[in-house]
């Protein structure tokens, strides 16, 4: 069995290997022949690491030692369980379906094998991350994917917009990390390891510990630990206030869009903290600023994908909305419904973000939805795949969305730790924006009339079937995965892999009422948010197909609130004036003031000055005429002999 | 534990005669020669010291590959040499720099070649003898002795404003360096004549002295490393170096200050040393934090480099004064892989600087297009620079931050910074110079990497990664004597 774990990232960096260092020599077609029949190793390797997992066999240890010091070891290591092996089969799945994907939509381009390089890469730093048994390589994994990520959004390096919004999204990312490895730091601290096992089970022992970060205030150790894990999450995850690198990561080509910055890397936020719920459970106000971050994020960044018109920043800002969701549910200690979330999203959201990808291709890169318009005819494949994932993203009863959105809602609705009634609120309204948008978004793009100019026009066409298999492939869970609820979050699925305290357990009164996936469906139907789901559906039909006249003048009445929307809320604009601006100012301040100024100017050259002036006095007195000398010297005796004799 | 062959003696005096070798093949007309016997003997040079690593005995904190003779007998000043886990790694980084700095000048330099390429080999020799000193006098020769050759390389090659340059970093140094021979002196007296520096390991010495002692070699040290507010002297040194000795500068020279601490003010002055760490700790963070925050405002890439050493070169310090084996272990590994990556850094822009004569970052801008392979690499160093978990330069820092945390959240949350900061000002120098589109005629112009350069920086991208990856062997060599300098550090001498 080790030699299956190994090959699931090992397989995928050989891939990243051959293609990136040989790849001029093998050429295009052998670099993506390689990297595709790795990964698909890797996905046959976590299939049956899966199916091994069901059986109950889940593993722990260690495969080298990294470093020793003191007295403690710093190991690399699995750990396969329940949810390790659930998202590497997510994780792989997708990412093969993205491989494939490439060949058509990289198609010509000059970087194509460094493309499936980094693609490959960042498979295998995912799946270092999410199979590992400590915090260390936790956070290997973190920065490698956020080093791909960097690279990809990068990706097409001479685009000023791309360089920018790579050298942002690492930055901010980094944000999240300082927080990230001072969490690590105090539970290596407080706990003497960084192994999973051993941390978790030392928990419950450290719940009273408490540290005195700022005199006279003490903490719960716990509670500062996962807040700082969570400022992590933040970070790579796309929380409010650490979102603003997400919409910018657009700038990279679609497939990593789908890929990284929809399906898998953004998720690793979310992941982490369920993996971490043996600590989270422990502070309740930990799970109350999660909760509340959660909402913020989920209802305000859909608020924004209303107003948008590119068709890869709707699909971005409800990305973003779809984690502060799954986040919300993390702060509910519903984290299997979280993970559930994560999985079903990861398949319409990759849906979602390959089919625009599939638009763009036909429109010849052209992303504006307000040049597009009744597509649907020349691209049936792409509609109905999107279509699908449009009513799963919606919540529609049937698609996997429904379920675990609406386990999400009900979790929510069942806890009972402090700002819940305000994520109630968000994640309730955000049913209703997020049908709007993502029907707005079908709406705009396939149906009504054609905008685009004749020349496009004239070469619309569906996309090969390297682009629509796996929109086809991938359209399969992302219907019928959510029949798989019953299980995975009512029942004992996770059990040994997520810990919820008693206390908090709402997704345990949920299941007592949860009587199968059609009992669900029903029930649905008489609830708040299945009506709001289909009243945005309505709202977007009537606005975008039948009254499109409307929305025009909407934006007319309203300009302030659409400005604020357009504007992001002006955070942009408001963290490169205080943050870029202001390091920048900092800087230059210490270094013209600080270095030039006073050290150099003032210190260095100052004593330099002070030794010239010293000298230039005493130069006079060696003047090197002997009669000088003489005559100071009969002084100086003359003195001496005064002061002895005296 | 002695040995029978003088391994040391090898390691330290082979490259210096190749050195004088080197000079004497003559003026330039043997260009050619003086370049291969510099390539042989740094070669040479390093596969000696490579037995240091292999015989190395790393459970034990003594003294391995002792020689001893008698020097000076009167004043009772002895040949006597060693290493311990603290000094055998700084040993080979020398030796394994030594024949990249010979590469990186290979075609580079043409003018007064075997004066060049002799200097680094001498130096090289001599920063050995300061390595495995066990005799103060025989230390203070060699650390002086270093002085000199760095000296003529920044002022003979260097560039326009190279003398200003060179005498900056000479009085700066010297001056450090004379207080710490009036320290000698005094330990010489009390400890009844002695120069052993392992006797002054053991010596009780009051409080007051103590600290003079520690203030005495702190600002040798300290300007060595180079400490705030003594760096000044570095970011013109490294501009006005040629890339070899800016690769030598950084990757080796500053070593020597921090290995002064861990030989001398720690062991000699430990309870001076836990008396100020208060003030090392302080100094070492505004390293970190505000040479970080300038670093990014500089216009001037080797500028840049170089106030990104004085921030890492921070970590150092700062590991070195939490008295805990993450901190001492941390800032050991810190400093190997600064030496890795600061000098590949300074490689990188000495690539650059070497086609288009400016080191300015306007003067750049989209040179991937034209030097695809050179990018490649420079991403590498430029991601280890900002300390990416993988390479070299996540471990030290990481195992500082883990050590400074134990004593304050907050020391742990400024040396933090360092994520953000390094990230920023080496990402956005990256990004302004290899990035975006031809940004004019001369970068046009580029070629990509030679095959020199590609082995240049392969060898040192390797070394990188290996130690992100793998750095158990790198510790495993230091555990002992740390573990047993710390146990020495916190038994007071009073």
């Amino acid at each position: 069995m080790h030699i299956l774990y190994l090959l699931v990232p090992f397989a995928p960096l050989a891939g990243a290997l051959i293609a990136g260092l040989l790849g001029r020599f093998i050429g295009p077609i052998w670099s993506h022949r390689t990297t595709i029949s790795l990964i698909f190793i890797s996905l046959v390797a976590s299939v049956v690491i899966f199916l091994d997992v069901l059986e109950g066999n889940t593993y722990n240890g260690s495969v080298y030692t990294w470093l020793v010091t003191g007295d403690t070891r710093f190991e690399i290591g699995f750990l396969i369980d329940q949810l390790s092996a659930t998202m590497m089969v997510v994780v792989s799945l997708v990412s093969l379906m993205v491989h494939i994907y490439t060949i058509g939509y990289m198609h010509n381009d000059p970087g194509y094998q460094r493309f499936f390089s980094y693609i490959s890469l960042f498979t295998f730093s995912m799946m270092m991350l999410v199979m590992s048994n400590n915090f260390l390589q936790l956070f290997f994994g973190w920065e490698a994917v956020g080093l791909v990520s960097y690279l990809l959004i990068g990706f097409w390096y001479t685009r000023p917009t791309a360089i920018y919004a790579n050298l942002k999204a690492f930055l901010v990312n980094r944000v999240g990390d300082f927080g990230f490895i001072l969490g690590i730091a105090l539970v290596l601290t407080y706990f003497g390891t960084l192994d999973y096992s051993t941390v978790f089970a030392l928990a419950p022992t450290k719940i009273d510990e408490t540290i005195e970060v700022i005199p006279g205030a003490s903490w719960l150790i716990v509670t500062l630990i996962c807040i700082l894990l969570f400022v992590g999450a933040m970070g790579k995850s796309a929380q409010f206030p650490l979102h603003v690198w997400l919409p910018d990561s657009m700038e990279g080509p679609t497939p990593i869009s789908a890929l990284i910055h929809a399906a898998t890397m953004v998720t690793a936020g979310i992941f982490m903290v369920a993996r971490m719920s043996p600590l989270f459970e422990l502070s309740e106000t930990a799970l109350s600023a999660i909760l509340v971050i959660g909402g913020i994020t989920t209802l305000f960044m859909a608020l924004v994908a209303v107003v948008q018109t590119d068709i890869k920043r709707v699909v971005a800002y409800s990305t973003l909305s779809q984690l502060g969701y799954m986040t919300v549910a993390l702060g509910a200690s519903a984290y299997s419904a979280a993970i559930f979330h994560l999985m079903t999203h990861a398949f319409f959201k990759a849906v979602l973000f390959l089919g625009a990808g599939s638009v763009i291709i036909a429109m010849h890169h052209e992303q504006n939805m307000e040049k597009m318009g009744g597509l649907k005819k020349y691209m049936p494949f792409t509609y109905w795949t999107m279509f699908i994932a449009a009513l799963a993203s919606a919540g529609v009863p049937g698609f996997s969305g429904f379920f675990s959105k609406d386990a999400i809602i009900e979790a929510v609705h069942f806890a009972n730790i402090p700002g819940v009634n305000f994520a109630y609120f968000c994640v309730l309204m955000t049913v209703f924006v997020t049908a709007l948008y993502t029907f707005r978004l079908i709406f705009m793009t396939f149906h009504g009339q054609t905008r685009m100019d004749v020349h496009t026009k004239e070469h619309l066409h569906e996309s090969p079937w390297v682009v629509t298999m796996p929109l086809v492939v991938l359209a399969i869970p992302t219907v019928a995965a959510g029949w798989f609820i019953g299980p995975i979050v009512f029942g004992d699925y996770f059990n040994s892999a997520i810990y919820v305290a008693e206390q908090h357990d709402a997704i345990q009164q949920l299941s007592e009422e949860f009587n199968g996936v059609g009992g669900m469906m029903l029930h649905a139907l008489s609830t708040l948010p299945f009506w709001l789901s289909v009243a945005g559906i309505f709202t977007a039909w009537y606005l975008y197909s039948l009254r499109t006249d409307i929305p025009a003048k909407l934006k007319t009445y309203f300009r302030p609130v659409y400005n604020i929307l357009d504007r992001k809320y002006y955070i942009d604009e408001l963290y490169s004036w205080l943050f870029a601006g202001g390091t920048r100012a900092l800087g230059t301040t210490l270094w013209k003031y600080g270095d030039i100024k006073v050290i150099d100017g003032f210190i260095v050259n100052g004593t330099a000055r002070v030794i010239a002036l010293t000298v230039s006095i005493v130069r006079h007195f060696q003047t090197g005429y002997i009669y000088h000398y003489a005559f100071t010297m009969i002084v100086g005796i003359f003195v001496i002999l005064t002061l002895w004799l005296y | 534990m002695s040995f029978e062959f003088p391994l040391l003696s090898l390691i330290i005096w082979l490259p210096i005669v190749f050195g004088i070798a080197v000079f004497v093949t003559g003026d330039d007309r043997n260009a050619y020669l003086a370049r291969w016997i510099s390539l042989a003997g740094s070669i040479l040079g390093l596969l000696v010291a490579i037995p240091l690593y292999t015989s190395f005995d790393p459970t034990t904190s003594t003294m391995q590959f002792v020689e001893n003779h008698i020097w000076f007998e009167r004043l009772n000043v002895n040949y006597h040499v060693g290493v311990d886990g603290i000094s055998m790694p700084l040993i080979l980084l020398n030796c394994f720099i030594t024949p990249l700095v010979v590469g990186a000048g290979w075609e580079v330099i043409k003018e007064r070649v075997s004066q060049y390429m002799g200097a680094f080999l001498v130096m090289s020799g001599i920063v050995n003898g300061v390595f495995s000193s066990l005799d103060a006098m025989l230390f203070y020769v060699f650390w002086e002795a270093s002085l000199i050759p760095m000296f003529l390389i920044i002022g003979i090659w260097g560039g326009p404003n190279r003398v200003y340059a060179a005498i900056k970093f000479f009085l700066y140094t010297l001056l450090g360096s004379l207080l710490m021979l009036i320290a000698f002196i005094y330990l010489y007296q009390t400890s009844g004549g002695s120069f052993s520096i392992q006797d002054y390991h053991q010596l009780a010495i009051p409080m007051t002295p103590q600290i003079l002692i520690f203030i005495a070699f702190l600002l040798a040290f300290a300007v060595k490393v180079p400490m705030w507010p003594v760096h000044t002297w570095l970011p013109d040194a490294h501009v006005e170096a040629p890339t070899g000795g800016s690769v030598v500068l950084a990757a080796i020279l500053l070593k020597l200050g921090g290995y002064g601490f861990l030989r001398f003010s720690l062991p000699i002055a430990p309870d001076a040393s836990h008396f100020l760490s208060g003030m090392m700790i302080a100094l070492s963070l505004i390293a970190v934090v505000y040479i970080g925050l300038i670093a990014l405002m500089q216009a001037d890439m080797k500028k840049l480099i170089a106030y990104s050493s004085v921030a890492h070169m921070g970590f150092v310090t700062l590991g070195f004064f939490l008295f805990n084996s993450y901190g001492v272990e941390g800032a050991m590994v810190q400093m190997i892989s600064h030496g890795f990556i600061s000098g590949a850094m300074f490689l990188c822009v000495g690539v650059l600087y070497d086609r288009l004569h400016s080191r300015q970052i306007a003067d750049y801008g989209g040179v991937v297009n034209k030097m695809p392979m050179f990018a490649a690499f420079f991403m590498l160093f430029a991601m280890a620079n900002a300390g990416l978990p993988g390479t070299s330069g996540f471990v030290g820092e990481f195992m500082v931050i883990m050590g400074s945390i134990k004593l304050n959240f907050w020391y742990a949350f400024l040396a933090a910074t360092t994520l953000i900061f390094g990230a920023a000002y080496t990402l956005w120098m990256y990004k302004r110079v290899i990035f975006g589109t031809v940004a004019n005629p001369n970068v046009e112009r580029l070629n990509d990497i030679s095959m020199r350069e590609f082995v240049l920086l392969t060898i040192l991208a390797i070394s990188v990664l290996w130690i992100g990856v793998y750095p158990y062997p790198l510790t495993d060599a230091m555990h002992t004597t740390i573990d047993h300098l710390l146990i020495h550090l916190n038994s007071s001498k009073l």
